[in-house]
């Protein structure tokens, strides 16, 4: 099977999903890139980091939508075109610029099918960029799908691999709801296996990445690949780690996380959100409301600390979740040593 | 122009219907039947209607929070419209939109909006919609002159112009944005010289007299049709009353009212000319008359006594699947 890199498996699964469906359109600042300038060349770019490289020339600009940059009327044109018979792909470049079209996300496209009394649907996806460790400072390196997943009415995806980028970002396209689509900038290059032809992956379906039956360990999006290499190494221990990758946070797959915390009676939850209200803060509240008599250990949040993402590079590397924090996290909660496993009860 | 004399009666039809609709609205609201906030359109109305007179179920409107002339006009069910401003079982939203957040997507009415400055950026998505799929489509965002200054109306017609979108912008200038004068709240003091500026034709009418909305929009509505691009018209209309039902008013000059009442009834003004210029009936519009208060009446009776949402409705349609 061939490798792909989650960027190239996102632009792919946007040409498979755009021939497949002509009411596909795609939406976003330097989606064509390079309009206007001097050199006369289109499509210079396809995009921030190359993800929509390729569309316009098979598409055309019809189809493949470039804007000026006005997120709010981005974010507002995609919901109204998906009301009235589009199925758009719009991109938020950076999940950070939510704060420039929040308004349109919050009162508007998450309410419209319920306001409308049932009447609307609403089928329109919003690719946006989450995640620190490049050095892009704080206005260009959040993780805000906490709030995102706060809100009613919205779907919520955080693909950790490049299978399930287009496994899911399928899944987003053909949905009939608004789905955020959080896609990590550090990430992009890395690559597994990926099938050449379509296939989906259902929203609130997690993914069991280790088995084990000592701890689990709740991860999102590049956590996820944090959080495999701390259990490989902690397996060399005899610490059986279980990893689990819920996806999409937004539905959410309780059952699946809340049968390993019975199982292990222990959990870490890894996020790069902010800690007050993260997703680790709701994951820690679905086990101590729904599995208490299930705990052996108290639940351990590793997150980013109350602060904004600094540009130091020096000081982002403490800024997110670190190998060595997770890890740390872990043997917390199965003891200090980590050599042998507490019982309880 | 010459102006089609059942085109003209529909027209009346509309305007009445929401002058009664409004008018009755405003007795319910101080008798107190009416829950939530009641933003009313009396005065206005030559607005709405000279605009969707223009309209097709398939073009779309994106409105405002003060919407119900907005979807009379647009073709909107009196009933359904009822039922829902009194949030009941049947109502075009089913009673989860309220006065506020009405819509009726099969008449292409893209909702109320109670965020200021809300719909345009959904209604050029409309516009884009129409373009895409080349069906001749056309949208139009009606906006006060107190949203004329949200960053999302500016975002809008920029992204329209870039795009040669079949869009137009619709500013109703009533006077006020909420309790600030227009004269104060207005940088630059034009909202049409602002249109201008994004490089699509701005004209200023007098919103008041349906025959100027009306001739502005075919204007409009033919460059959109014709894939030239969108426009901008600004009518002016004083409203009649305040911001929302229970609005003391004491930023508006004793007697100001009364006087627009006087000299610039939409409704006045067009039956004079449609009776004097273009033949229409004195007597048949006085019927129409007592035949709208007889649909209204009963529809308020209706929704009065239709059966309120039952606790289970709380959770259905956020989601088409969860």
């Amino acid at each position: 099977m061939p490798q792909k890199n989650i960027r190239d498996a996102i632009n792919e699964t946007l040409k498979l999903e755009m021939r497949r469906d002509p009411r596909v359109v795609v939406i976003g600042e330097d989606v064509v890139g390079g309009l206007g300038g001097s050199s006369g060349v289109e499509e210079a770019a396809g995009g921030t980091f190359g993800v929509t490289a390729g569309l316009a020339a098979e598409f055309g600009r019809r189809r493949v939508i470039d804007t000026p940059i006005t997120e709010s009327a981005i974010i507002g044109m995609a919901g109204g075109a998906a009301l009235t018979g589009l199925r758009p792909v719009a991109e938020l470049m950076f999940i950070d610029f939510i704060g420039v079209c929040f308004d349109q996300i919050l009162n508007q496209i998450a309410k419209f099918r319920y306001m409308f009394g049932g009447k609307a649907r609403v089928p329109v996806v919003i690719r946006t960029m989450t995640g620190a460790g490049l050095g892009t400072g704080p206005q260009h390196s959040q993780s805000l799908y906490n709030m995102l997943a706060n809100v009613p009415g919205i779907k919520v995806v955080l693909p950790s691999n490049a299978y399930d980028a287009k496994g899911l970002l399928t899944t987003a396209i053909r949905d009939d709801d608004p789905v955020i689509f959080c896609e990590n900038k550090a990430m992009y290059l890395d690559a597994c296996e990926v099938p050449d032809e379509s296939y989906s992956i259902p929203f609130g379906q997690a993914a069991i990445t280790r088995e084990g039956s000592d701890v689990t360990v709740v991860a999102l999006s590049r956590m996820v690949t944090l959080a495999n290499q701390v259990a490989d190494k902690l397996a060399g221990e005899g610490i059986r780690v279980e990893v689990v990758d819920p996806r999409t946070i937004s539905p959410l797959d309780t059952a699946t996380i809340l049968g390993s915390v019975r199982k292990t009676g222990r959990l870490v939850a890894v996020d790069e959100c902010n800690p007050v209200c993260s997703f680790a803060s709701e994951l820690v509240s679905l086990a101590a409301c729904e599995a208490y008599g299930a705990l052996r250990s108290a639940p351990v949040k590793v997150t980013a600390p109350h602060t904004p993402v600094p540009a130091a590079p020096d000081l982002e590397q403490y800024y997110v979740p670190s190998l060595a924090k997770i890890e740390e996290a872990i043997r917390s909660t199965v003891g200090a040593s980590g050599s042998t496993v507490r019982k309880v009860g | 122009m010459n102006y089609d004399p059942i085109m003209l009666l529909d027209a009346y039809r509309r305007m009445r219907a929401i002058r009664e609709f409004e008018e009755r609205m405003r007795r319910e609201v101080q008798a107190g039947t009416v829950p939530g906030f009641v933003h009313l359109y009396c005065g206005e109305e030559a607005i709405a209607v000279g605009a969707c007179m223009h309209l097709q179920d398939t073009d779309y409107i994106g409105s405002t929070h003060r919407g119900h002339g907005h979807c009379i006009a647009k073709g909107c069910d009196i009933e359904g419209l009822l039922l829902e401003i009194y949030c009941k079982q049947g109502g075009l939203c089913n009673g989860k939109g309220g006065s506020m957040h009405m819509a009726d997507l099969n008449k292409g009415m893209l909702g109320a909006n109670a965020i200021v400055g809300g719909a345009p950026p959904i209604a050029i998505g409309a516009a884009l919609t129409a373009q895409v799929l080349g069906n001749r489509g056309v949208a139009l965002a009606f906006i006060g002159d107190g949203a004329s200054n949200q960053g999302t109306v500016f975002e809008s017609m920029n992204m329209a112009a870039v795009h040669k979108l079949p869009m137009i912008f619709m500013y109703e200038n009533n006077g006020y944005a909420e309790f600030s004068g227009a004269s104060w709240h207005l940088g630059g003091g034009d909202i049409t010289r602002r249109a201008a500026g994004f490089g699509m034709p701005a004209v200023k009418v007098d919103g008041t007299d349906f025959f100027a909305v009306y001739d502005a929009m075919a204007e409009a509505v033919r460059r959109a049709r014709d894939g030239e691009g969108p426009s901008s018209i600004e009518a002016v209309a004083m409203r009649w009353y305040g911001h929302f039902e229970g609005d003391m008013q004491t930023y508006r000059k004793k007697g100001e009212v009364d006087e627009l009442r006087k000299t610039s009834d939409p409704l006045i003004k067009f039956e004079e000319r449609a009776t004097r210029d273009f033949g229409l009936d004195v007597e048949e519009l006085r019927e129409i008359d007592e035949e709208l208060r007889e649909i209204i009446d009963e529809a308020v009776d209706v929704a009065k006594a239709a059966p309120k949402p039952s606790a289970p409705d709380l959770y259905t349609d956020v989601y088409g699947s969860y």
